[in-house]
C-alpha cells in the first residue's frame, strides 16, 4: 500500500526531500508510520515531537491510513 | 480563503495592516483589535539576521479557519482577518496580522489573544532563524 508523504521544516532536512512515497505491506496506523520513519531516519528521535497529518488533518496514533493518502510530517510548528 | 466575515491569507509579500483592519470594520462593532507580530532582532541573546517561514499552505489555511470558527462560536465575533507571511523576512517586518471585530471590546481582546496563541500551537508554519552562528528551525528540538 503506497502513500504520498510530505516533509516540512526540520523534517524536510532530516529526510532530505520535500516529497516522497512510503510503502506498507499491510494496514498501518499513524503510530506505525512514525515508527517506520524513526527507524529509517533516527534523527526524528531528536525532535521535541512530531505529528502526522493525513489529507491535511492532524490524526492520532491509532488512525489507520489508506492507499493514496497524503501524509505530512509536521515537526513542532513555529508560526506567528 | 475569503468570505463576507472571514479573510485568511498566506502571502510571500509584505503584509499590510490596513488590509486587515479595513476588512473587519463593521457597523455592529464596538471593538476592533489587531495583533501585529514582527521579526525581532535577537533570540536568547543571539543576534538574528533574518527569518524564513515555510508553510503547508492548504492545511495552514484550514487550521486558521478552525481558529476563526472557534472565535465566531465563542465570542460572537463579527469579522476576522488573519494574514501570515511566508518566505524570507527581514528584521522588523511583519510576520503575522490578526484583526477581530466584536460588538464589545472585552471579547475583541480575548478573541485576538486566543487567535495568536492557538495559531502558534496548531497552524503548520515553520520558522527558520538565521543567526550569526548558523541556521535553526525554531522549537524543533528540546
Amino acid at each position: 500500500m503506497k502513500v504520498n508523504i510530505l516533509a516540512f521544516g526540520i523534517a524536510k532536512d532530516i529526510v532530505g526531500a520535500r516529497k516522497g512515497e512510503m510503502d506498507f505491506t499491510e494496514e498501518a496506523s499513524i503510530a506505525q508510520v512514525k515508527d517506520a520513519l524513526t527507524e529509517r531516519f533516527p534523527k526524528f528521535e531528536a525532535l521535541r515531537k512530531f505529528s502526522i497529518a493525513v489529507n491535511e488533518e492532524y490524526r492520532e496514533d491509532d488512525y489507520i491510513i489508506k492507499e493514496g493518502d497524503e501524509l505530512a510530517i509536521i515537526p513542532p510548528v513555529s508560526g506567528g | 480563503m475569503m468570505s463576507e466575515k472571514l479573510d485568511i491569507r498566506i502571502n510571500d509579500r509584505p503584509l499590510q495592516i490596513l488590509e486587515c483592519t479595513n476588512f473587519v470594520k463593521d457597523a455592529r462593532a464596538g471593538g476592533n483589535t489587531v495583533f501585529v507580530g514582527t521579526v525581532r532582532d535577537q533570540t536568547k541573546g543571539e543576534k538574528v539576521l533574518k527569518l524564513d517561514f515555510e508553510s503547508y499552505k492548504p492545511m495552514a489555511i484550514k487550521e486558521m479557519a478552525k481558529i476563526a470558527d472557534d472565535i465566531f462560536a465563542k465570542w460572537d465575533a463579527l469579522k476576522i482577518s488573519i494574514h501570515h507571511r511566508v518566505g524570507t523576512c527581514e528584521i522588523g517586518e511583519i510576520a503575522v496580522i490578526i484583526a477581530v471585530s466584536t460588538p464589545h471590546r472585552a471579547a475583541a481582546f480575548e478573541a485576538c489573544q486566543y487567535a495568536i496563541d492557538t495559531l502558534k500551537e496548531t497552524v503548520p508554519i515553520w520558522k527558520k532563524e538565521y543567526l550569526e552562528s548558523g541556521e535553526v528551525w525554531v522549537a524543533a528540538t528540546p
